[in-house]
């Protein structure tokens, strides 16, 4: 579905990325691991069109999509849940939802799949009104989550979505994941929780300082010698 | 001071009020989405009286249809404006853009001079307007109370844009986050248009008014009003738009009480503007209803 071939971005003289190959095939959650700074946001960035890319392709469905307008990915099915959630603060939960739905026309539609973020986040129903910056980190992380999914996504890139949130939550975000996917999503997935994001992953990068040195399916990377030491905490 | 007195001061202040509101709507609107002071905006209100007055005198066109060309126009050079002067600095850092926002504004008031010149104009009054009413004992030209009802029905028609169409929604989105919004799929060059274009067509609405209140044009007719609709706005707390009408009518309402209380004082009328921006400065300097900038991480 999504191919990125030699993919390299530059910000001013540091380069950030280091010419990553990586495919998400269709219906798969496929996860991209790696300390901070090792160029994952960037990653995401670039196929968002957020970051300009300074060499390599990104192909969606086939389709050259590399450096252009974040508003054109977002019509053809890439959107983006970023890092730090970024919902707009200063509009209610359902106008966060229905911002999502930007782009869409059809209002059937969009009606339904709100009814089924509601039905996803139940929290969220309670708080319709509610301002997003008045509410906690768990709940604004699913705002953030619901408002990409009502955008209609064809892939769904999520930016660390556990950041800063308590154990709980984390394992709610990822059970929701988990859901997402079995109603036919495909899922890119950036994590520095290693552990979690390699338990519901099909498939798995490992992200250093601009190249990926490591890949494999999701229970390989769990069980490898490096991944354990670096990202996992060593096992006696 | 009688009663009737106080009666015609207060409706003077609220017309003026009314129209330093609908001017600093403008320069919080662009402050809100691009965190930018337009000083060209006391320029657009100034070239909107102009088109209005040139549609009237040399085209011969009614007073509404000037009106309306002068509206239209005036949103299309705000648009303009952003395009030629801001759009090309939007990554560049903030004192750039400010220095090319004074330098759009000279370069407007200059040309102003050299196409209209620099003789003031007496801007063409339609009848209807110089009507004076009686009410009691207290007598008001019409445009005074014209004003402030054009006002209302403005702010009634922006707040639905800004709270209930699906354009004010992104107008919100693109003032809190630019890349959020974008990964939503909106334009954020159609917005920032937009919201030049609206801010500017309620300059040509406040210019027009001005006009039929104070119809004397010069170029620099958009300098010292300018300032004080930008005051306006910073009382109120800039970004925010029903500070910047409350900003207006206190500025407003202010300065007529200033005159009224003693004539010798009116030579201090645009002093009085100053001065509280002063003391708004120090006393609360994010403005009667600015937001505290600090955010939860």
């Amino acid at each position: 579905m999504l191919t990125i071939n030699n993919l390299s971005v530059h910000y001013g003289g540091i380069h950030a990325l280091k010419g990553i190959n990586l495919e998400v095939p269709q219906n798969k959650i496929v996860t991209l691991i790696g300390a901070n700074g090792a160029g994952k946001s960037s990653t995401l960035k670039s196929i968002m069109g957020l970051a300009k890319a300074s060499g390599g392709s990104i192909k969606f469905n086939g389709e050259d999509i590399v450096n252009k307008p974040t508003t054109n990915m977002v019509s053809k099915g890439l959107v983006l849940v970023p890092e730090g959630r970024r919902v707009f603060s200063n509009l209610t939960v359902e106008e966060n939802l229905f911002l999502g739905a930007y782009l869409r026309k059809n209002k059937e539609e969009i009606t339904k799949d709100l009814n089924w973020v509601y039905e996803l986040f139940p929290r969220l129903k309670e708080r319709v009104w509610q301002k997003a910056g008045t509410l906690s980190g768990g709940e604004q992380q699913m705002l953030a989550v619901g408002r990409a999914l009502m955008s209609k996504p064809k892939l769904l890139m999520m930016d660390e979505p556990s950041l800063g949130l308590a154990p709980l939550i984390v394992k709610d975000i990822f059970g929701i994941i988990k859901e997402i996917h079995r109603n036919g999503m495909t899922i890119l997935l950036i994590e520095q929780n290693a552990k979690a994001a390699l338990e519901v992953a099909d498939y798995g990068y490992v992200l250093e300082t601009g190249s990926i040195t490591l890949e494999g399916p999701g229970k390989e990377l769990m069980v490898n010698d490096e991944v354990q030491k670096a990202y996992l905490g060593e096992h006696k | 001071m009688s009663f009737q007195t106080f009666l015609q001061h207060l409706v003077n202040g609220i017309s003026l009020g009314s129209l330093y509101a609908l001017l600093a709507i403008g320069y919080t609107m662009v402050y809100g989405i691009l965190r930018l002071i337009n000083f060209a905006h006391g320029d657009i209100f100034m070239l909107a009286t102009y088109i209005a007055f040139y549609s009237i005198t040399t085209f011969l066109l009614p007073w509404w249809a000037a009106f309306l060309i002068a509206i239209i126009l005036t949103a299309l050079l705000g648009i303009l404006l952003e395009r030629a002067a801001y759009r090309p600095l939007r990554n560049s850092p903030r004192i750039s853009i400010m220095i090319s926002a004074i330098g759009a504004s000279f370069l407007i008031e200059n040309l102003a001079i050299v196409f209209f010149g620099g003789r003031p104009k007496a801007f063409p009054i339609a009848p209807i307007f110089s009507k004076i009413v009686r009410i009691g004992d207290v007598s008001i030209s019409i445009v005074t109370i014209i004003i402030p009802i054009i006002t209302v029905i403005a702010l009634v028609i922006l707040n639905f844009i800004v709270n209930k169409t699906k354009t004010g929604m992104a107008m919100r989105a693109v003032s809190k986050d630019y890349d959020a919004a974008k990964l939503m799929g909106i334009n954020i060059n159609h917005i920032i248009s937009f919201t030049f274009g609206t801010g500017s067509a309620l300059a040509a609405i406040g210019g027009i008014m001005w006009a039929l209140k104070y119809p004397q044009l010069i170029p620099l007719m958009g300098v010292m009003p300018g300032l004080k609709f930008f005051i306006a706005a910073v009382i109120g707390g800039i970004g925010n738009i029903k500070g910047a009408v409350l900003g207006g009518f206190i500025l407003g309402l202010g300065e007529i009480a200033i005159v009224a209380s003693s004539p010798a004082l009116s030579g201090y009328r645009d002093a009085f503007a100053f001065i509280l921006l002063i003391i708004i400065l120090l006393v609360k300097p994010t403005g009667l209803l600015g937001q505290n900038s600090a955010e939860k991480v």
